[in-house]
């Protein structure tokens, strides 16, 4: 069994307004010193043990659904776990 | 000729669609559920707004991939006139069925309000009967209806004539170059933020909605009427 981690975000040539605001808002709390925020999303996949090797399925969700490759980009991080 | 309206989970815009073609149209409408088999008894498709599947993941990530869409890229590639509109545009940029994505409204605010729309394109199957330049008002209604596609993406869009709607001259979301609505190369599937099927009746605010309407059937009966 593995634990995924999966990291979306919008491009870096894709402006990302969430971040801006709390980038704004960092900087009136006299945090100066932050040039960037970017906001993205989180996922925890648990994937079961089969033949196909994982990164390679992994890979597949993030571009078929999980992330939208047009504006996201994704990354992923793989740890295999003991079964409880 | 008859109409398809596509009810996801979460839609919410399905009954002033159905209403816009059955009542103020007078063409034939059906709701289709999500899971519908086949499309092959519908001539044209229409996609309402909402928020199909609550907008879980991305406006549309979801819906793209119920059991209806696999007919509805079928009836895009046998020509018939496909209609996205707000979310059904987001569904149709995630289905790939046309090109680009959506993101949030660059004031991150949901924008419920009638504005001003310019008709860049009037030979296409859904803009026939607006003269070109024609300045419409239409509702909108969205959180992320800020257009973006890449720069080759938007010469292509250009070249083809493929904007078919901007917002006149106040941009109210961010989207690129003022895009309300695209189509697709092929010039059958139209995706746009503004709602038509909101201004159907001079009693409701307006009525430039209907023009988009009456455009699909008069191509519809240019192409099927035969004349003795």
């Amino acid at each position: 069994m593995y634990k995924v981690k999966v990291f979306v975000t919008l491009r870096e040539s894709v402006l990302d307004p969430q971040g801006t605001v709390v980038k704004n808002s960092l900087h009136s709390m006299n945090y100066s010193e932050v040039s960037d925020v970017r906001i993205g999303k989180y996922m925890e996949l648990t994937v079961e043990k089969s033949d196909r090797p994982v990164e390679e399925a992994v890979k597949e969700m993030c571009e078929r659904l999980l992330a939208n490759v047009v504006i996201e980009d994704y990354r992923f991080e793989i740890e295999e776990a003991v079964a409880q | 000729m008859k109409f398809a309206v596509i009810v996801f989970p979460g839609s919410n815009c399905d009954i002033d669609m159905y209403h816009a073609v059955k009542d103020e149209l007078g063409a034939e409408a059906e709701y289709v559920w999500h899971d519908a088999e086949s499309l092959d008894e519908y001539d044209g498709i229409l996609l309402p707004g909402g928020f199909s599947y609550g907008d879980y993941l991305r406006s549309g990530a979801v819906a793209r991939f119920s059991n209806v869409m696999k007919e509805v890229i079928k009836a895009a590639e046998a020509g018939k006139p496909i209609l996205g509109v707000c979310n059904g545009f987001q569904i149709l940029l995630e289905a790939g069925l046309l090109p680009g994505a959506m993101r949030r409204n660059d004031s991150l605010k949901f924008i419920c309000r009638t504005v001003e729309l310019k008709v860049e394109n009037n030979e296409t199957m859904f803009s026939s009967v607006y003269g070109k330049g024609e300045v419409i008002h239409i509702p909108i209604a969205h959180g992320e209806g800020n257009y973006y596609c890449d720069e080759a993406t938007l010469e292509t869009l250009k070249a083809n004539n493929q904007i078919v709607f901007t917002y006149n001259e106040t941009n109210p979301n961010g989207s690129l170059e003022n895009i309300a609505g695209i189509v697709n190369e092929k010039g059958n599937v139209l995706g746009m933020m503004p709602h038509p099927e909101r201004a159907v009746d001079e009693l409701l605010g307006g009525a430039d909605g209907l023009k988009l309407f009456q455009s699909i059937v008069k191509q519809w009966r240019e192409a099927h009427v035969v004349k003795l």
